[in-house]
């Protein structure tokens, strides 16, 4: 292990300084890598998440000469959703099913110098709800970390590609899939699963990184030692959750069909040794056939990383009734908020708030829409932490066989995975939003293993009043309260990179690589690559020049009304033909674009 | 997962015990299972006014966008990754359909693989299939446009 590390890293220019110790543990290795600007070593930048860069070679001033340094084809036509990562000279390169992975030697003229390729039942493909995307690589420890599609999680030895271990997460006969990034600290890989619309019981577990070996799995609900919560000691709001917080509220035992996956990103404070992440819908998506408030679904939890024990959790949106998943980034930053220097967790939830929270202890300090279109609730009740459900547009009340019409955000949220970026500098989360709303029928469906379990049907269209489907903002979540907002014709489904440089970044559906004024919005660079972008974008430096690097690839959740484009709305709220069909401004494609300025 | 939920649930659909073991994990080339309803007329839907269908083609419409839409889009007009059923139903028959549908297919459409899974053990759409049918072969014909149909006999109103 420990000279084959070594190796890697003598072969960086850049040179990590770690390694050379031959002693330092993954643990601190990482916890440098996440520090450095030259490389990009975890998929949302750092553990705190923040996708945010110190490179300001490329700035406001001079981003309108980036040009295109090189690009590369993953062979693949399905959607693309994470990025690179960047360790030294290589970069690792990852592909949606059947799951590719490149080592491209940065310092070899780019030259591949292994790849590797699962191979993968088919069977799992149609499984997955809404295309066959992965959100990218994990590093650490000389090792290459992928959780596939089937669920098999995989160590591939950095610096040759061969197989180190296999660890099989789940069951894909029982819908259970994968999509997330897995995340290393210290000495465990951390890895969700996905399947909230197949009945699957939502978990996140830890696997040793040398062995593989399983050491904890923390599930989303179910009795307190399958959820690993103390009943006296963990929190929601400040008050212990008590016993069988997992079970009792829900009718018999429909928790173990439940949901709650945990398909999204987990970020991770080294001081409180916290992981956090965000659990999703409750399966069905019909609330009628499922009575209760569905605890843990649509939670924040905030888990010890060595033992996965619940310090604190949150629900945010408590017996969902519009497939609002809570599994969005959690933003670890240290803001001033409403005057006091606070550790705070920011999220922007699908369902429409942006919550500033005290991620030492879970308390909730802010949670304000960050798309006014959003209207299924009034408000979040700061006391209890629970929205407050308008009648009107409650699935529950209006009921089973019943369409409720107008419902904003729509089931893909006024956000979606796409990670947020923030800048210390700025001190502005920039976050890609949906501005989509739906009709919403629930109804009565069975549970099959294996086979969908939906109960609903829906239509989106464009928010009220509006032209556009996204929007770009700027958003300041000491207040709660947003700075800017640029408006897009599609949803912005790109994760957004921020740099030091005062240029923000991001992608669009019809697939252009856009610059932005970290202050203002004002755009100041575009490029449109080969195929709609649903990747996030990345910055490093190799050879003393900064790179911009960005996957195109249509397809995911975006790509399923890509042909059609959504319908006009039922309830005569949108603009008539505002969405015009991206198919005419983009197909599909997977290709990694890098851009420099000379 | 609960064995005790699935099987009353198979229960309830009407399949025999076995029928579960058909399809479980998509197989291709699955042959199709007969089911034990008449078979549909060409013209298997009732279309007024553009929008307004008889309850068997809402069904359809519902239980569509409920499953099938996630690859095969809104309205049946396909996706990134999955065809359009308003074009594939031009082509096929209403027996085909249900063969797919029940013994699932795989293919390669220039490098992308398409695979479908088999929905036999599957009573959300099984017990449906006749009016999913309906449902795609009026949005195929041209008859129904896109978007949410009316009831004609509706049991509440929307």
């Amino acid at each position: 292990m420990k000279m084959r590390l070594k190796s890697v890293l003598c072969a960086s220019a850049v040179g990590v300084v770690a390694l050379a110790a031959g002693q330092a543990s993954a643990n601190s290795e990482l916890l440098k890598m996440q520090k450095d600007p030259n490389q990009w070593a975890m998929q949302l930048g750092n553990y705190s998440g923040q996708r945010y860069s110190e490179l300001n070679q490329i700035n406001k001033d001079n981003v309108k000469n980036l040009k295109v340094a090189w690009s590369f084809s993953t062979g693949v036509l399905r959607g693309h959703e994470g990025g690179p990562l960047v360790i030294g000279d290589m970069m690792f390169v990852h592909a949606p099913f059947p799951n590719t992975v490149f080592a491209i030697d940065l310092a070899n003229g780019n030259r591949i110098a292994w790849k590797y390729e699962p191979k993968q039942d088919a069977g799992v493909i149609p499984v997955m709800c809404c295309d066959t995307v992965n959100r990218g690589l994990a590093y650490a420890d000389g090792m290459v970390f992928l959780s596939q599609a089937d669920t098999t999680l995989v160590a591939l030895d950095a610096k040759t590609g061969k197989l180190v271990w296999t660890a099989k997460n789940g069951d894909p006969t029982k819908g259970e899939t994968s999509t997330a990034a897995p995340l290393v600290i210290k000495d465990k890989v951390y890895v969700g699963i996905s399947g909230g619309e197949f009945g699957v019981r939502g978990h996140v577990t830890a696997y040793d990184t040398k062995t593989g070996k399983q050491a904890w799995r923390g599930y989303s609900m179910g009795p307190d030692s399958d959820i690993l919560v103390d009943p006296e000691k963990t929190t929601h709001l400040g008050k212990p959750v008590g016993k069988d917080s997992g079970t009792n509220t829900w009718q018999g035992d429909q928790w173990k069909i439940g949901g709650g996956t945990t398909w999204g990103w987990y970020t991770y404070d080294p001081e409180l040794n916290l992981i956090y992440y965000g659990s999703g819908n409750p399966s069905t998506w019909n609330p009628v056939q499922r009575p209760g408030d569905n605890r843990w679904s649509m939670t924040i939890f905030a888990r010890d990383a060595d033992t996965g024990m619940a310090k604190w959790v949150y629900q945010m949106t408590p017996h969902d009734e519009w497939d609002y998943d809570g599994i969005n980034e959690m933003i670890l930053a240290d803001l001033d908020v409403k005057g006091k220097p606070t550790k705070a967790l920011v999220h922007f939830d699908r369902n429409g708030f942006g919550y500033t929270m005290d991620r030492t202890n879970g308390a909730l300090l802010v949670a304000e829409k960050y798309d006014p279109a959003v209207n299924w609730a009034t408000h979040v009740d700061m006391a209890t932490g629970r929205p407050q459900v308008v009648d009107k547009y409650s699935t529950h009340k209006q009921g089973e066989d019943v369409n409720t019409k107008g419902v904003c955000p729509a089931a893909l949220g006024s956000k979606d995975q796409q990670p947020s970026a923030y800048s210390p500098k700025s001190k502005l989360f920039y976050v890609p939003t949906n501005h989509v709303c739906m009709d919403y029928e629930p109804f009565k469906v069975a549970y099959a293993a294996g086979q969908p379990y939906v109960g609903a049907t829906l239509s989106m269209y464009p928010a009220p009043g509006g032209t556009h489907l996204g929007n770009f903002i700027a958003w300041d979540a000491s207040e709660g309260k947003i700075k800017w907002s640029v408006p897009e014709q599609f949803s912005v489904w790109s994760g957004a990179l921020a740099t030091a440089g005062d240029v923000v970044f991001y992608g669009t559906l019809e697939g252009y690589l856009k610059a932005v004024d970290a202050s203002s919005g004002k755009e100041l660079f575009r490029f449109k690559t080969p195929s709609g972008i649903i990747g996030n974008v990345n910055t490093y430096m190799h050879g003393g020049k900064q790179y911009v690097a960005v996957l195109s690839g249509v397809g995911g959740w975006a790509g399923i009304g890509m042909a059609a484009g959504l319908q006009e709305d039922t309830a005569g709220l949108g603009a008539v033909g505002a969405y015009k069909q991206l198919s005419n401004y983009t197909q599909l494609g997977g290709v990694l674009t890098v851009f420099s300025l000379d | 997962m609960s064995f005790r939920i699935l099987f009353r649930h198979a229960a309830v659909a009407g399949f025999a015990a076995a029928a579960l073991f058909v399809g479980m994990f998509p197989a291709s080339g699955q042959s199709a299972q007969q089911t034990a309803s008449t078979p549909p007329s060409d013209k298997p839907y009732t279309v007024e006014d553009g929008n307004k269908v008889d309850p068997k083609t809402y069904n359809g419409y519902r239980r569509y966008h409920s499953i099938c839409h996630t690859c095969h889009g809104p309205d049946g007009l396909g996706s990134s990754f999955a065809p359009s059923l308003v074009d594939s139903l031009k082509r096929i028959s209403s027996d085909q359909f249900e063969g797919i549908v029940a013994g699932g297919v795989q293919g390669n459409n220039g490098g992308n693989i398409r695979v479908m899974p088999a929905f036999a053990s599957d009573p959300n759409v099984m017990d449906h299939i006749l009016d999913i049918y309906s449902y795609l072969k009026a949005r195929s014909d041209g008859a129904l446009g896109r978007g949410r149909p009316e009831r004609l006999v509706a049991a509440k109103t929307n």
